[in-house]
């Protein structure tokens, strides 16, 4: 026991405490169950362990000590290829697979969770050793508002309208308002996706968000959400029954089309609302210089 | 190895008009009650999706 032990013990547990709160299992179901928590716990007590030895060791003025941070750096940078290469496996079984852009959203968001824990566990017991537990304690808490306000990125409601359609058939044509989906020739198939298919018609409400939601990865992230949320018709060997979502290329709409268990208008479009905007899609050509100077973008 | 956008088989009418040529499967039935039938059977086996191209004529597709 020393001066540091409490300090370093309030670090660690600070840090542990942000991480599993950043690990709360939501409907993306990821991770799932104990053994994938228990990975993600361990990696944020080393995350926290090293963020709060950070404080005493510059504090005893063993700069060279600082190097280690380097060391956690390449070490988290693997969690996010873990991650990404265990979604990536798992993507092939899955009915809907949530598709290359939202995987590597999740492994960022992954790895960058890890750093929030090594950053709160320094500010904490930096002030703990500087002032005293209860100021360790106050930037403790502010650390975690402002985790949880860089977790929660922007809804896909934010961005678009979404509004209800129900699809139809120009001869052998699937449509959701005007938009083509997909051919589909028999008419028993035809029948099903009268029954079980709904249209959505998601409208841009900036550029910026046309080409948002013109990106492959993030439709494909709301096609798997919906699906999640609200079941899927559809098995393996019914290639015909897969949910789609395509653009107009005139006016940058996308044409949603999903078959869900579920039929609820009001919980589909709310699911949809939910759908994150991936970092990894997000587009801002309104912010290009040449956009700005010249005849502005709608 | 994966195929993709490959036309696994076409149906037509005994007296399609249209001609298929090439590698592909041309399975001819007399009506277009038979041409549901094999089509829907040939979906379900061979993973494909059957694509209607003219009233007398599917195609199988893998997709």
């Amino acid at each position: 026991m020393n001066e540091y032990t409490y300090p370093i013990l309030f670090g660690v547990i600070f840090g542990v405490a942000i991480r599993l709160y950043m690990l709360r299992t939501d409907y993306r179901q990821y991770p799932t169950y104990l053994h994938g928590k228990i990975i993600h716990v361990a990696l944020g007590f080393i995350a926290a362990g090293l963020g709060t030895v950070a404080v005493p060791s510059i504090m005893e003025e063993e700069f060279t000590a600082i190097t280690f941070l380097t060391i956690a750096a390449s070490q988290f940078r693997d969690v996010r290829n873990m991650e990404r290469n265990t979604l990536t496996e798992l993507d092939s079984y899955e009915l809907v697979p949530r598709g290359k852009t939202y995987i590597e959203g999740i492994a960022v968001a992954f790895e960058s969770r890890n750093y929030l824990v090594i950053l709160t566990s320094f500010f904490s017991t930096f002030a703990y050793l500087a002032f005293n537990i209860w100021v360790g304690i106050v930037v403790g808490i502010v650390c975690l508002i402002v985790c949880k306000k860089l977790m929660s990125g922007s809804k896909l409601k934010d961005i678009v309208d979404i509004e209800f359609v129900q699809p139809h058939f120009e001869g052998a044509g699937l449509h959701v308002d005007n938009i083509y989906i997909m051919n589909i020739g028999l008419p028993a198939r035809q029948e099903e996706i009268l029954q079980y298919g709904m249209g959505f018609i998601l409208k841009p409400k900036s550029f910026n968000a046309r080409a948002t939601i013109a990106n492959l990865g993030q439709r494909q992230a709301i096609l798997h959400d919906v699906a999640t949320a609200l079941g899927i018709f559809k098995d393996s060997g019914t290639p015909a029954l897969a949910p789609l979502a395509k653009r107009d290329l005139n006016d940058g709409r996308v044409g949603v089309f999903v078959l869900p268990q579920e039929k609820d208008i009001e919980k589909a479009i709310a699911v949809i609302g939910n759908v994150p905007t991936l970092e990894n899609a997000i587009r801002m050509p309104t912010e290009r210089n040449v956009n700005q100077k010249g005849r502005p973008l709608k | 190895m994966n195929i993709e956008k490959f036309i696994l088989a076409a149906i037509k009418m005994e007296d399609s008009k249209v001609s298929v040529s090439g590698g592909t499967p041309v399975f001819t039935c007399p009506s277009k009650e038979e041409m549901e039938t094999v089509a829907a059977n040939l979906e379900a086996i061979l993973d494909g999706i059957a694509h209607e191209l003219s009233e007398d004529l599917y195609i199988i597709v893998k997709h």
